[in-house]
């Protein structure tokens, strides 16, 4: 359906005859418009009344394992689907030169201050298409090895978007990011196998099809070994610490564009994996390792945050504010509230919206300067006064401004978490100290301070940037103030998914005072979480 | 006098009394077809002008194995014994026949292509000349090439076709033989490193012949248990369990050493990268993928048919064989830095792999194991059609380092070589994936699961240096001095074709072969 388009689009960009760069990046654009064309078409036509899986196709595909072609949305996916539909073609606005041979305007050909030989551009922009077509996939899924599949061959675009369009230390990166992500992926295979067994025990015949599955019945130690499987494939994608490594240097060396894909949205992929297959497959093995989690979540935002204040690299910077992120996101996720889930979920298409922002205007940063470093930077607010006030914007907005969305899901995740394990919410709280510190202490030493040497006469934003920018901005600042067109779509997904699994909201309890100060702040927020204070 | 009365009461009265034994020729007729054609190119070498012999010989070979498939997919639906219990004609044998005809015509089109060298292609043209001679000088740079290999090849592709489907143990052995002579002879025919190909040569011979003596040793063993070599008389001489089981635990040993030589799993395994590296490139290929297609069909008839029943027995040794065999082609490929060593310890991984399959014992295992030959045969011979064309000074530039920047030389084939090493990998829309799955999967309901917990650890390990092999030809500026890319004839591309879309095709839509395994994957005894 939907991910045709861009498939499509891959192979006739990847098909183009080599001279015609300006050709291809237009068609590269025409398709993910197009993607985003439908993707709000279907998003319009999504019935928010009902909980279930809607739009769903289901044809058998190898009928010896029981195997589907089976796809259908239900809220969670159509948010992350959207947001894939939405950061493509702005990826593809921003990476305009970034594959070009030669310096023609504003256009990077320089990263961390190493030429780079010819790219192929095409080669580039089919990637990026290929690599929304799995994302698509991935998130569209309901056969658990359909899922698989597009969630070990996204592995192979990324793979080559760093590889081979990324800075000094890309073979080096993109090998780990594949070493880890393919491990992770092979142990979540042991898993998927050891479902399809039980299947065929169970059933009589073998079947991938989720919603089958979820009537397994496992014994506790079987259940145990099955999620940890999937965890450990989800948990290194999301990235959560301690398998959060790879994510550093991936993010670093990577282009722009694929930062902002591989942050954006292909880590994504782990925080709804937990709540799409761990949570609904396994329940009582969610529920046994929860605190665990929570508690490796809590410790991914401190050092996160932690770390990111001191990175020197503004790439490296944006990457360890994202493994915070992530910590708050698997925290609302395995809080088992309907407002932490909510809220994670809103979370994970927010974090796609401001860090895809934040890394864009690094981009422009080292578009201009060619260098990551921050010391290499100092008083660009004064030649480029529009750049810095995107920049600042974006920075605001990772750090959870009210006003912006990214409040709105940080302060639902909080709340969400505080109902059942208060402590936890409050260590994480903290996490918002750290990320002020992180963002406005870069935003000072890029932007403020004496013009250093070289960059008195930099250029302002040009229109294709401004034209990057602008849309995740609005986009930002809309659901900062209106966030229920999502929170719609989202809460009823997610409550159906924790129903399920047989958790419920905790009852509502007076007598602590924190407890007191999070309904009246709840009230606050009010417009956004209408649906979920049950 | 006693005895002589004994013989003459065993004497039948008459002449006329003998039976001539009943032979069905019409299910025998891939084999027919095969070895007449091999003598038939053994008579195009005594005869036929050198001018237009390799033309010749090369287009019998092609026609030959064509014919034989066909006649392969019209027995499609036979199940029975025939040649006077000496020959299987069941689901396994046609699929594995079937397999090795397939995965032989690649190898004939490997054996064909003489682009990748200027001179006259990957074979010598004189055998027995001595290395380093001015007359192995001269005959280095003639167009001549050895034709021979034709119809060996074809006799080799007949020993394995019977290898996989022979019924008693002697007509095992006698075509593995068969099988095993040709390769001897074809491993040493490399036209450059004419030294490093005779080593390759003799090694493969003295090993091979070891390995033959085991295999013949275990015969006599098993027949000392069982009064018979035939498979299914065996099977129920197990079953009776009247009889002196030191015998058949020994006699299987013996056996499985043969076999699992054959197959090339570890400790079995030292002979294979020194032999596929000296071996000429299209030769390493056939024995790459023929061969283990034949000793797999063996080594699961011996292991399903006669054995069967004693799955209790022999399991616990074959999952440390397994074990071992991919621990240790895993680890040990790392550190290669040739290519065709780094594909053949890679090889030794995915016969651990597969044997993971076969140590399932259920039809599911075999029909995985079956699939998993087909599928990793064809992705090989796509990968070395594309080693064959990557040159530097007249040889194939083998070792890694001359792959750096491969990928901005000749972007389209690094590209198809990349896109092996992900099937071999087993990433998801490449047949090796659903060949892995198809393994693993059968292994977890035979109860292996330990098994595939180290199955996909070491596929991890695997997918490191698969991954550096893509860095290097992608991620690395090409070297000034690095080799020539030559563009293949149309013998090469269409092997290379025939891999990717194989390759492709099974890892997108694989039900039809699939169902064709699990179709097949029943013996009859």
């Amino acid at each position: 359906m939907l991910g045709g388009i861009p498939l499509l689009g891959a192979v006739v960009v990847a098909l183009a005859p080599p001279a015609r760069d300006l050709l291809v990046k237009r068609v590269a654009l025409l398709f993910s418009l197009a993607t985003l064309v439908v993707a709000i078409a279907m998003s319009a036509n999504y019935d928010t009344d009902k909980a279930g899986y809607q739009f769903v196709q289901d044809y058998s595909w190898i009928k010896q394992f029981g195997a589907h072609w089976a796809v259908g949305v239900d809220g969670i996916a159509l948010v992350l689907i959207d947001l894939v539909a939405i950061l493509v073609p702005v990826v593809i606005l921003a990476s305009w030169h970034d594959a070009t041979p030669t310096d023609d305007g504003d256009g990077p050909t320089r990263h961390g201050g190493l030429r780079l030989g010819p790219r192929s551009v095409r080669g580039f922009f089919a990637l990026m298409l290929a690599m929304e077509t799995l994302l698509i996939g991935v998130f569209g899924a309901t056969d658990v090895l359909l899922f698989y599949v597009f969630f070990e061959a996204m592995l192979v675009p990324m793979f080559f978007l760093i590889g081979s369009y990324g800075g000094p230390g890309r073979s080096y990166a993109s090998i780990k990011f594949l070493l880890y992500s393919l491990f992770g992926g092979l142990a979540m295979l042991a898993s998927v196998i050891g479902l399809y067994v039980e299947s065929v025990q169970q059933f009589g015949h073998g079947t991938f099809q989720l919603q089958a599955l979820q009537q397994l019945e496992l014994s506790h130690t079987l259940q145990n070994w099955l999620f940890l499987g999937f965890f450990l494939a989800f948990a290194i994608k999301a990235p959560m610490w301690p398998f959060h490594t790879w994510l550093p240097d991936a993010g670093a060396e990577g282009p722009i564009g694929g930062s902002v894909m591989l942050v954006g949205v292909l880590d994504k992929v782990g925080t709804f994996g937990f709540i799409r297959y761990c949570i609904p497959l396994f329940p009582d093995a969610s529920k046994t390792f929860a605190p665990y989690i929570i508690a490796f979540a809590i410790v991914g935002i401190l050092y996160g945050g932690l770390v990111a204040i001191v990175q020197k690299d503004l790439k490296r910077l944006v990457s360890y504010t994202s493994i915070a992120h992530f910590g708050f996101i698997v925290m609302g996720v395995f809080a088992f509230t309907s407002q932490g889930g909510s809220g994670a979920v809103l979370y994970m298409v927010n974090h796609g919206l401001s860090t895809g922002a934040l890394f864009l205007v690094v981009g422009f940063l080292i578009a201009r300067r060619g260098s990551r470093n921050i010391p290499d930077y100092g008083g660009m607010a004064k030649p480029a006064p529009l750049l810095a006030g995107v920049f600042l914007f974006a920075g605001l907005s990772s750090l959870a401004l009210p006003g912006m969305s990214t409040f709105v899901s940080e302060f639902l995740v909080l709340v969400g978490t505080f109902t059942r394990y208060p402590a936890a919410a409050v260590v994480a709280v903290t996490g918002i100290v750290l990320a002020a510190l992180y963002i406005l202490v870069m935003f000072q030493r890029t932007m403020h301070g004496p013009v250093s040497a070289g960059l008195e006469a930099v250029k302002d934003l040009s229109v294709r940037e401004v034209f990057v920018i602008a849309p995740l901005m609005a986009l930002i600042l809309f659901l900062g103030f209106y966030p229920k067109p999502v929170t719609d779509v989202i809460t009823p997904s997610v409550q159906a998914t924790y129903d399920h699994a047989g958790r419920h909201d905790p009852p509502p309890v007076v007598h602590t005072a924190g407890n007191r100060d999070g309904a009246a702040a709840q009230t606050d927020a009010g417009a956004s979480s209408s649906g979920d204070a049950k | 006098m006693n005895a002589l009365v004994h013989v003459a009461a065993a004497l039948p009265a008459r002449e006329g009394d003998i039976k001539a034994p009943s032979i069905e020729y019409s299910s025998l007729s891939p084999f027919l077809i095969i070895f007449g054609v091999a003598l038939a190119g053994v008579l195009v070498e005594a005869f036929v002008p050198r001018r237009v012999r390799r033309g010749v010989q090369i287009g019998l070979a092609a026609a030959g194995l064509i014919a034989a498939l066909v006649a392969v997919i019209v027995l499609h639906n036979h199940r029975e014994i025939v040649a006077v219990g000496a020959v299987a004609v069941d689901g396994p044998a046609l699929f594995l026949e079937g397999s090795i005809l397939l995965l032989a015509l690649g190898a004939v089109l490997l054996l064909a292509e003489r682009s990748g060298d200027a001179t006259g292609g990957a074979l010598v043209a004189e055998p027995a000349a001595l290395p380093g001679t001015p007359q192995a000088g001269e005959l280095l740079l003639s167009r001549e090439t050895v034709t021979a290999v034709y119809p060996l090849l074809v006799f080799a592709v007949g020993g394995m076709m019977l290898f996989a489907a022979s019924n008693t143990l002697l007509v095992m052995f006698v075509a593995l033989e068969i099988l095993s002579l040709p390769l001897y002879l074809m491993a040493g025919m490399a036209r450059r490193k004419r030294l490093l190909s005779q080593e390759a040569a003799m090694k493969y011979f003295l090993l091979g012949a070891f390995a033959s003596a085991f295999f013949i040793y275990g015969v006599a063993m098993i027949y000392g248990y069982a009064g018979s070599v035939d498979l299914g008389k065996i099977h129920d001489a197990v079953g009776s369990s009247t009889h002196n089981d030191t015998y058949l635990y020994l006699g299987m040993a013996m056996l499985a050493i043969g076999l699992l030589f054959k197959v090339g799993a570890v400790p079995f395994h030292s002979w294979q990268p020194d032999v596929y590296e000296g071996a000429p490139t299209p030769v390493t290929a056939f024995m790459m993928t023929c061969t283990k297609v034949a000793s797999f069909g063996a080594l699961l008839r011996v292991l399903y048919v006669a054995f069967g029943d004693t799955r209790w027995d022999w399991r616990p040794f074959m999952w440390a064989i397994a074990i071992l065999t991919m621990v240790v082609g895993g680890v040990l490929a790392i550190t290669q830095s040739d290519v065709k060593r780094m594909l053949a310890y890679s090889t030794i991984a995915h016969a651990g792999f597969i044997l993971v399959g076969v140590t399932a014992s259920n039809r599911d295992g075999l029909a995985g194991a079956m699939f998993y030959v087909l599928t990793y045969g064809f992705a090989t011979i796509g990968a070395f059609a594309i080693v064959g064309l990557v040159r530097s000074g007249g040889s194939e530039a083998t070792h890694l380092s001359q792959w750096a920047g491969l990928g901005k030389r000749a972007p389209f084939l690094a590209g198809c070589f990349a896109f092996f090493l992900l099937a071999f990998t087993g990433i998801p829309l490449t047949s090796g994936f659903i060949a892995k799955f198809a393994v693993f999967s059968a292994a977890i309901s035979g109860h292996a699961v330990g098994l595939v917990v180290i199955g996909v650890i070491v596929s991890a390990v695997t997918g490191f240096f698969y991954a550096r092999v893509v860095v290097l030809m992608f991620f690395t500026e090409p070297a000034p001095d690095g080799p020539t890319v030559a563009l293949p004839s149309f013998f090469a591309a269409a092997a290379l074709g025939l891999g990717i879309a194989v390759t492709l095709v099974l890892g997108v839509i694989p039900s039809s072969v699939l169902d064709l395994a699990h179709d097949a994957a029943q013996f009859v005894r």
